[in-house]
Formats: C-alpha cells, structure tokens, sequence
C-alpha cells in the first residue's frame, strides 16, 4: 500500500487549517454572484414530496477547490440537497447553475453534466456482475471514447492512489466495506469530474474501516477536488471542510468555517445538534 | 423362458408385448412419436427464441414507464398486449392466429404455430424480465446515471445484466411450460408429439399403449429439464459475486 508514489498521507500538520486560502462566499448577493462565478449556484432550491417540504428555499454557492461539508439531523434534506445537484432528485423549482449552466432548463442534456459531476452512495452501489477494473473503466470507455489501454491506465493509477492496485480483478463482493467505498470513490475519478458529491460516504462501514475511506477524501481535498460532503464525521468537517452548512428543516440555517459551527453555533438547533453529536 | 413364470403373468407380459409390436414395431409406427417429437422441439424452441424477445422488449417498455413515465403510448399497448394473451385460451390463440390470420395467406404450420406460441410465451415472459428488472435495487441504477450513462445505457450494462441472472431460472421454467402447452399443436393440422401417439390410437385401436407412451416422453424431457434448471439455480448461487 505503501510502495507506491502515492500522495495519500494523513498530514496532520495544520497547514490546511493555518492557511485557508479559499473565503467561502459569506452571503448570497444575486448580483455580485454572477460576476464572481462560483462553481456551483443554487438558488431557491425547493423540493415538495407530496405535501413534505424536503427543501425549502435552499440557496448556496459552492466555490471552485471548496470543501464543504453539509451536517445537520437525520430527515433534515441533506441527502435530497445532494442528489439534486446532480438531478437524481428532480427539484420542485429553483436554480442549480453549474459551470455555468442552469441545470433544470429544458433542453440540457443532463447525462454530460453529470459525467463531470462524480457521486458516492452511503451503499457504495458498485456494479457486482463487473470486475473491480471493469467496474471503474466502463464509463470512460463508453462516454469519453478512451480505449481499454487508456482506461485502465488512469484506472491504475487512480488504484495505486487508494491501494488497491491488486484488487483490480477481484469482484465487489470479494472487498471489505472500506475497500468497497474507495473503490466507489475511483469509479467516480476516472470520469476526471470537476466536483465529487458525497452522501454519508463512511455510514455504513464498520467503525475500523471508517479511517481508510476518510484519508481518501482527505488526499482528493488536499490535491485541490471541490467536494460537497454529507457527513456525521465530525472530526473529518473540523479538520478538512472550507466551510460547514448546518441544515435542519429543509433549510440551510448556518454556514461558516469548522470554527465557526463547531465553537460558536447561532441557532439553537445547530446548538442542539451538536451537543447531541459532540457528546 | 417364461416357464419361471407363473401362466397369468406370462400372458400379461405377452400381450404387452403384442401390443407393443402391434403400435410402434408395425408399420414403423414409432415414427409418428419420433417426429411428432422433432415438430414439438422445432416449436417449442422457437417460440422461446420468440417469446424472449418479444417479453424482454415489452418489459423494457413497462419498465421505462414506471421508472420514468414515459413511453405512455407504449405502455398502453403493452398493457393490453398482457391482458388479450394472459385472458385468453392459448388453443383459441392458435386457432386465431392460424385460421384467422395466417392460413389465408398460406404459411406454414410449423411457422403458425412457432408465432403463436411466441406471442403467448411473450406476455409471461415479459411479467418475468419486468419483476427481474424491478429485483435490482435502485442503486446499482442511480450509480449508472450519475456516472453519466443515459437511461437505456444504464439499463443495457447495469440493469438488464444483473436481472437477467436473477430470472434465469423463471425463463427456463416457462420453456417446460411452453413445452407443455405446444401439445394443443393438433388442433391446426400439426402432426406434433401429443398428435402423433393420437394418430398410433387411430390406427391400432389401443388407446393405452400410445398415450401413456406419449406422457412418458413429456415426463421425462421435464424431469431432465428440471433437473437442469435446479442445477443451474445453484451454479448461479455459487457464483454469487
Ligand atoms: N423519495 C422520497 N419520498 C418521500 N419522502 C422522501 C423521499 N426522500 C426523502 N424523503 C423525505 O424528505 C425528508 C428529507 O430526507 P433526506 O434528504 O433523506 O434527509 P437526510 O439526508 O438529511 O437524512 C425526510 O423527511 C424524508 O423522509
Ligand atoms: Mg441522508
């Protein structure tokens, strides 16, 4: 694991923390958003299933290079926040404008926009009738055109990253959870996106295989990855996250630095929460 | 040699034998069974090769629209499509097809029946492809999507791959039925294997020895089929990736 030029190291020296280079946009100003163009805009986010108001009014730009982390309660809209950036959750109305691009006007074809925009399930969701390899390559080949060599070379590479280089030929269901999830994580590089989306990546492992999956994120954070992570690590928010979003309620009630949610909350529900989660 | 055996059993044996002789040795009369056997296999083969087809497109249609909601009109004629075939006798289905359709235009019987039987074995294999589809867990589809891939490449390389493992054995079973089902082939002409031992009754007057002959064959085509089918249930198992 260790043999290769890998930059997958737990730097725990305070680098990141001493000197955060990227200001999270503090406040969404409508018209000064569009001359700064952020990554990602979300604007007026609103999702209805039935008579549940699963998002209500959620707006936030997303900075390219920007870690955020989103915490909040279980049933707060984390996840239905998540998968509408990439529209496998179709809002009820508002804007999603990435690179440039409103998401939800008709006549966009989703499926390009999406190959830039990598995703990683709570379950993995790995293909199981696929080998490791085939299961990362696929995607390239088919939407990019790349050959197998061309492919599996990125795929090596990005294997060799994570340490699972040797795994290559085994099939899903041969690999511990923790393996599973890095595996996922690759799957998703390979497509070269431009932001990875990550919904409770660490949820469903075994609390020893919780550590490999978060050095991962961490390596893909320091190599400059905009990344949006719903997570309950709260070490991992303290130590990686640009900036934290609070939501309770289908709505963002808090964002700030990891200092900022993590010493001062504002809202009581933030308050709560983490007294709840912080023990 | 039958001096061992007591007088009324030799007599038993014997007529069986004379029977025997008497439906299948004379006259080649097995023949009758042997290709009434090759037209019920000519049948059954390709109204599965049919019935797969047509049950695999018209799941993907189903399914599309309940995943999607779209392909409305499709979906319309796919549900009627299910509900005439699944509603209606399959030898009425023949008859139609064959009197009503094909004979004026002149087909062949073989070919008749081969569509018949394929349109019928469709519409259930169409509920099995489409249950297998709805076994994958959504997931596996949502990780396909956001990689990028449409919803017919998601279901080409995801879906459709792992589904068709999970009802293998369900198609396996509709060919025994199929197989079954193809003994109604009498009905519009067709000299198939139920047609045949019918043909031996005609001509020997001795119902037994043809029928029960005729039930033997089909036993032991399932029994060996089945067998099959459990086999590869567990191989399928085994492999479990
Ligand atoms: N497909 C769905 N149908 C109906 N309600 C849903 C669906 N998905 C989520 N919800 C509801 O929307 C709310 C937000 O869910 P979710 O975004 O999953 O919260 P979180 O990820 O923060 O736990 C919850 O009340 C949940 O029950
Ligand atoms: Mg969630």
């Amino acid at each position: 694991m260790s043999t290769d030029n890998s930059k997958i190291k737990l730097t725990k020296n305070s680098d990141q923390a001493a000197a955060p280079e990227k200001k999270p946009a503090e406040h969404i100003n409508i018209e000064g958003s569009e001359m700064t163009e952020s990554l990602i805009m979300v604007r007026n986010l609103e999702k209805h299933y039935g008579s549940l108001h699963a998002l209500d009014g959620v707006s936030i730009d997303i900075e390219k290079g920007e870690v955020a982390v989103v915490i909040g309660p279980s049933g707060s809209g984390k996840s239905t926040f998540l998968r509408s950036l990439n529209l496998l959750e179709m809002p009820t109305s508002g804007e999603i404008i990435f690179e440039g691009v409103n998401m939800l006007d008709k006549g966009i074809n989703i499926n390009l926009h999406r190959q830039k925009m990598g995703m990683v399930f709570q379950h993995f969701n790995l293909f199981p009738h696929m080998t490791i390899m085939k299961n990362v390559t696929i995607a390239p080949m088919k939407l990019h055109g790349k050959t197998k060599e061309e492919a599996e070379a990125k795929a090596h590479e990005l294997l060799k990253k994570v340490g699972l280089d040797d795994r290559a030929n085994s099939y899903p269901a041969q690999l511990s959870g923790g393996q599973k999830q890095r595996i996922a994580i690759v799957r998703a590089l390979c497509m070269e996106p431009d932001v990875m989306l990550f919904d409770e990546p660490t949820s469903a492992l075994d609390p020893e295989m919780v550590g490999e999956v978060l050095e991962v994120m961490k390596a893909l954070a320091k190599d400059g990855m905009t990344m949006v992570v719903v997570t309950h690590e709260m070490g991992f928010a303290r130590e990686v996250a640009d900036r934290v979003v609070f939501m309770a309620d289908g709505k963002i009630l808090e964002t700030g630095t990891p200092d900022e949610i993590f010493s001062s909350p504002k809202t009581d529900k933030a308050k709560q929460f983490l007294a709840s989660v912080l023990k | 040699m039958n001096l061992l055996l007591d007088a009324e059993n030799a007599g038993f044996f014997e007529k069986l034998r004379d029977r025997f002789v008497n439906c299948f040795i004379e006259d080649d009369r097995w023949k009758y069974l042997a290709n009434g056997l090759a037209v019920t296999m000519k049948i059954t083969l390709g109204a599965v090769v049919i019935g797969v087809i047509l049950g695999f497109l018209v799941a993907a249609i189903r399914a599309t629209h309940d995943k999607t909601g779209k392909l409305r009109i499709l979906n319309f004629l796919a549900n009627i499509y299910l509900t005439v075939i699944r509603g209606t006798p399959v030898v009425v289905q023949l008859l139609i097809v064959y009197f009503v359709i094909l004979a004026p235009l002149g087909v062949d019987e073989i070919l008749v029946a081969i569509l018949a039987f394929g349109i019928n074995s469709g519409a259930y294999v169409a509920e099995i492809v489409r249950a297998g589809i709805m076994s994958v867990d959504n997931g596996q589809f949502e990780a396909g999507r956001s990689l990028g891939f449409n919803y017919v490449q998601t279901m080409w390389y995801v879906i459709l791959p792992q589904a068709f493992k999970n009802i293998l054995p369900a198609l396996c079973n509709e060919f025994i039925v199929l197989l079954k089902e193809t003994s109604v082939s009498g009905y519009i002409a067709l000299q198939d294997l139920t047609k045949g031992g019918y043909i031996i009754v005609g001509r020997t007057f001795d119902a037994f020895m043809p029928l029960i002959s005729v039930a033997i064959i089909y036993l032991v085509i399932v029994v060996i089929l089945t067998k099959l089918v459990a086999l590869l249930e567990r191989r399928l198992r085994n492999s479990e990736h």
